[in-house]
């Protein structure tokens, strides 16, 4: 039988990149979804997010979908994209500070407008465009090539690149975490379905990957 | 290591088909859109700008369509520009699958427009297009209407507010070289790449690939933006990353 996916709708902006993206990796059915059962039923989940890490918070808390999202991950594979990574962490700093799901260790901060390249050229924030992740060793990374470059667009990251569940990090001033993993939860902050070849390639390592590392 | 510098071709489209005038005039047919995107992608385009040169009210049916079909199959970041008057064609084209988009007239007109779109949707994905035009040694100011009429509000100003307001990215053009092939105006993009905190994406007069090189090191642009270099296969993205590569610059490079 065909696997299904279920990718999160819970109001933070189109989804239509993700799910034609993952619909190009493999085999499998995409649903569009904010309803529980449907999440349960499937075979893998997908939690999105663009836009205010509070925004997408208070969208996932008003469908009560937070409370299924920490329950599906007990039994099955979910993928955590750019906003939908950074609410799995503990808090976020943005507007007045957004305490989150709490999957992974740490907060998300916000860059610093005044971080410099080597040369002494302030660095822009937003970090929009194609940067370089170093892998820590992942079954999520079988096929891809360390130093892949992916495409970013965020003003806050994960902080804290050595922490344990930090198996991708990338230098933009700091080091930060850029891919996050534990169990059977694997996120990122960058947006694979925006990522050329690369990124549909770790799709379809999603579409097989069994929640082990 | 580090971000890598953007390589952007930018598709003008007039009812449904991709053109290229000189200086904004003479128009001329360069294919479908579609399958134009899908070549890029393919050659290892960063991202592509599609903008909507006609944007008459009738045609908007059209492009939420074309946007729709290069979104299915264009897995980079797509921008979409051309006749965006308020949040309902914002929201249109976000949901058509744009990434991105450029808002350009409306913003002269309605600078408030700027904040409440990157208030509702997000500064990530509101670029502020500015059409400048030199009238003195160190000086550029806004046109609008293609090229032909001056508002007399100084660049480099301008571009500062609107990041204020919460412009996420400027595509900063000029209507002097656009069209001409001789080289992006490096000190208007220089002035206002140093001026603002955000990215700036250079536009307007790329006939080589040297004037690629040039708009990063030294008009200090994140993101170069080229159209009929391109069109007409007279090089490849492929190409033109090589020799950015060649002179230092760091970019993406694709097998």
């Amino acid at each position: 039988m065909v696997q299904t996916v279920a990718v999160i709708d819970y109001g933070s902006g189109n989804l239509h990149s993700v799910t034609k993206a993952i619909e190009n990796a493999g085999t499998c059915r995409v649903i569009v979804t904010s309803d529980a059962p449907s999440i349960h039923a499937a075979d893998r989940v997908v939690l999105p997010g663009v836009g205010a890490m509070g925004d997408c918070m208070q969208g996932l808390k008003d469908r009560g979908l937070d409370s299924v999202v920490l329950d599906v991950i007990t039994t099955k594979p979910l993928m955590g994209i750019c906003v939908g990574m950074q609410i799995l962490a503990e808090y976020g700093e943005e507007s007045s500070g957004v305490n989150a799901l709490g999957v992974f260790p740490g907060q998300i901060r916000q860059f610093s407008k005044s971080m410099k390249t080597d040369a002494g050229d302030l660095l822009k924030v937003p970090h929009m465009g194609w940067n370089e992740v170093v892998q820590v060793p992942h079954p999520m990374w079988s096929g891809i090539s360390d130093r892949t470059r992916f495409y970013f667009v965020h003003s806050y990251c994960y902080a804290d690149a050595g922490a344990d569940c930090v198996i991708g990090w990338c230098e933009y001033g700091p080091l930060f975490g850029a891919a996050l993993a534990r169990q059977n939860v694997f996120a990122v902050q960058f947006h694979p379905e925006k990522s050329h070849d690369a990124g549909i390639h770790l799709y379809s390592n999603f579409l097989s990957w069994d929640g082990a590392c | 290591m580090g971000l890598a510098k953007r390589i952007i071709p930018c598709l003008d489209v007039d009812q449904g088909r991709v053109v290229k005038g000189v200086k904004f005039e003479d128009i001329r047919d360069a294919g479908d859109p579609v399958e134009i995107s899908r070549r890029y992608n393919r050659e290892g385009a960063d991202e592509i700008t599609f903008l909507d040169i006609t944007a008459s009210h009738e045609n908007r049916a059209t492009t939420y369509e074309t946007v729709s079909r290069m979104a299915s199959e264009v897995f980079i970041p797509l921008t979409v520009g051309g006749g965006i008057r308020n949040t309902d064609n914002i929201r249109d084209l976000l949901l058509a699958g744009a990434d991105k988009v450029s808002i350009n007239t409306a913003a002269v007109f309605e600078p408030e427009f700027v904040k409440k779109a990157a208030d509702k949707f997000g500064s990530q994905c509101i670029v502020v297009a500015i059409d400048a035009k030199q009238v003195t040694s160190d000086r550029w100011e806004i046109f609008t209407h293609g090229g032909r009429k001056s508002t007399g509000i100084d660049v480099v100003e301008w571009a500062v507010r609107m990041v204020s307001f919460g412009a996420g990215e400027i595509l900063l053009t000029s209507m002097d070289r656009d069209g001409t092939r001789n080289g992006f105006d490096l000190g208007l993009t220089r002035s206002v790449a140093d001026a603002v905190t955000v990215p700036v994406i250079a536009s307007g007069g790329v006939g080589n690939l040297m004037h690629l090189v040039d708009g990063v090191l030294e008009g200090h642009a994140e993101a170069v933006l080229a159209a009929s270099i391109f069109h007409f296969a007279q090089y490849t993205i492929g190409e033109a990353k090589e020799t950015m590569a060649r002179s230092g610059i760091e970019v993406r490079l694709t097998d």
